[in-house]
């Protein structure tokens, strides 16, 4: 009966089972603790209960969910937002953040491309500079901007540009001398030519760092509002468990994984669409 | 002697070896071509003529020495001076279409759209590449359908020195034999002079008013300029019953064969080198060795 499937039916059918498995696992192993729900919440913070203390079965998870995707956008006071306007936030912050960075490595990433003075200029602050955690920035940026939206914006921003950059400048610099010719002998301006031919020539290679920079971005925006706190994802997860919620915890968990799979998708998408064959 | 339309003087090019020293590919090489004519260029492979056809296009810079077209020094690249490269050299992210269309637009920027695309299909049509082709990317072409992109590409410019490498490598026999007829053609509507590489003899007697003859490198030289003494309209299939048919390309086939390797390795030192010109002509035993002056320009049938 499998034979007659493709190769995508058998793979999906295959995930199903392996997400149900995983499932009733998970709910066969949760009343065992049972009795972790009689210990103080003392205890439960100190670690003194069971190291798995509280953890919600799968179908209360689900029922939280079902809960809160029902009614994503409510607003009820600093502390009690929707998952909905949690993430959104957190997804303005990334864009923002994201889109300052775009505009600075882009245009700079030609230029350490096309020029070898440039390159070599450049290239001692990026080295020391991209190796740097952007959480690290965080205290400088607080204390600098003083104001902890921007400061999120800001720990975006510095820890997505290298990607973008570094692409940008490898892209451009490895387009083919034989399409510059093309180029050349057609009279065009270096405008031209940047537009006509570098930018579709270097396309696949700097959507790939934007699409590498917007995935730390996602991974980094979370760090970055357990920090800061407010709104966001991030403090969303944060609040939770000091609510020792875990069921939401474990909800907006998931939640992360699935925006950070549509971002990364759209990115997927665009490259698709700039791709080439030789 | 006044000076020929594209005036090559001088010209040198050395490149690194690879291992610290350096390599001359040429040295002071120096001819000319004149407007509206059309020269072949022969040689063995790593001789030089794609170096010498950069230089020409303004892709490369000499070592050493100038060309001159129209009296003007050429200084980089310029769309009067139309390449079809070795490697066909197109944009893989565009269509077939916007291949050309992207050429036609740098040389006629005040054209409309439509009438960018008009000409660009038409010229497409020359080398048979009509209907849905034109919106296929590269990629999806034969070797022989790019390199008639390629030269779509270059004739639609309609620049007044053609530049083609080798521009029929990759065809089969027939195609090559249309788009020989279509560059005739064109170059024969149009006051266009033609600098053309190739490997194939026969075609180089079938196209050229000229050939010039390139010994093997490094030191390479121009060694020779051979005239093609057939009358145009010329035929592929009833050229070769001409009397000088057969003499000039036995002297072809020698100079390949035997005399590029003789006469390789010489070095210039410091005098121009220009090519001796050779004529051929055996209707008229006793003919003077000057060529004739006017030419008649007209179409091969
Ligand atoms: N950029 C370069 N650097 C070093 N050497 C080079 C460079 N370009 C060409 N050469 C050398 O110059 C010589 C001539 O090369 P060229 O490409 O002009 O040959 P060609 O006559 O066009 O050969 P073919 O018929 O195979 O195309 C070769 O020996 C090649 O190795
Ligand atoms: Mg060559």
């Amino acid at each position: 009966m499998l034979g007659t499937l493709s190769v995508n039916q058998r793979a999906a059918i295959l995930s199903v089972v392996m997400l149900v498995v995983g499932l009733l696992i998970w709910e066969a192993a949760i009343p065992a603790q049972k009795a972790a729900e009689e210990l103080t919440e003392y205890e439960r913070l100190t670690g003194g209960g069971a190291p798995k203390a509280g953890v919600p079965p799968p179908s209360q998870v689900i029922a939280k969910a079902w809960e809160q995707l029902s009614n994503p956008f409510y607003d009820a006071g600093p502390n009690d937002k929707g998952i909905g306007i949690q993430i959104g936030y957190s997804i303005y912050r990334v864009l923002t953040g994201y889109f300052l960075a775009a505009l600075v490595a882009i245009p700079l990433g030609f230029l350490i491309g096309m020029s070898q003075v440039a390159y070599k200029a450049f290239n001692p602050f990026i080295q020391v500079l991209r190796p740097i955690s952007p959480l690290a920035w965080m205290p400088l940026a607080l204390f600098i901007i003083q104001d902890s939206e921007a400061s999120a914006i800001f720990v975006i921003f510095i820890c997505s540009i290298w990607p973008m950059l570094i692409n940008t400048a490898f892209g451009v610099s490895g387009v083919r001398k034989d399409w510059v010719n093309v180029a050349r002998t057609h009279e065009l301006g270096s405008l031209r030519t940047a537009f006509t031919v570098i930018l579709p020539a270097a396309a696949p290679t700097i959507i790939t760092g934007m699409r590498i920079s917007i995935g730390i971005a996602w991974l980094v925006i979370v760090a970055a509002e357990m920090l800061v706190g407010g709104t966001g994802i991030g403090y969303y997860v944060w609040n939770e468990w000091n609510n020792l919620d875990l069921t939401s915890v474990i909800f907006s968990i998931l939640m992360i994984g699935v925006v950070g799979m549509l971002l990364d998708s759209a990115f997927g998408y665009l490259q698709r669409s700039v791709a080439y064959v030789e | 002697m006044t000076r020929p339309y594209l005036s090559i003087e001088q010209l040198t090019q050395r490149f690194p070896d690879g291992q610290g020293g350096e390599m001359t590919v040429f040295e002071d090489a120096s001819f000319g071509i004149e407007k509206g004519e059309f020269v072949c260029i022969l040689g063995h492979s790593g001789c030089g003529k794609s170096t010498i056809m950069n230089i020409l296009a303004g892709l490369a810079e000499p070592t050493s020495g100038v060309v001159k077209m129209d009296g003007f020094e050429v200084s980089g690249p310029s769309l009067d001076r139309g390449v079809v490269f070795q490697n066909y050299s197109l944009l893989p992210w565009l269509s077939t279409l916007k291949n050309v269309t992207f050429g036609v637009k740098a040389r006629y920027p005040s054209w409309s759209r439509a009438k960018v695309e008009e000409h660009a299909r038409a010229y497409l049509a020359k080398v048979g590449l009509e209907g849905d082709v034109v919106h296929r990317k590269p990629s999806q072409l034969s070797g022989g359908m790019r390199q008639r992109v390629s030269i779509a590409r270059a004739f639609a410019n309609q620049p007044k020195l053609l530049l083609l490498d080798e521009p029929f490598g990759a065809l089969d026999a027939l195609t090559r034999g249309t788009i020989q007829d279509e560059l005739i053609k064109v170059w024969g509507d149009t006051e266009q002079t033609v600098f053309m590489i190739t490997h194939d003899i026969d075609e180089a007697i079938l196209l050229a008013d000229r050939i010039l003859l390139m010994t093997n490198g490094p030191f390479a030289r121009v060694a020779e300029s051979v005239e093609i003494t057939i009358p145009r309209p010329r035929n592929r299939t009833q050229i070769v019953e001409h009397p000088n048919y057969y003499a000039i390309r036995n002297h072809l086939v020698q100079f390949l064969g035997h005399r590029s390797k003789e006469l390789a390795g010489q070095q210039s030192g410091g005098a121009a080198q220009s090519p001796e010109p050779v004529r051929i002509d055996k209707t008229k035993p006793d003919a003077d060795p000057e060529p004739e002056g006017a030419r008649l320009r007209a179409v091969n049938e």
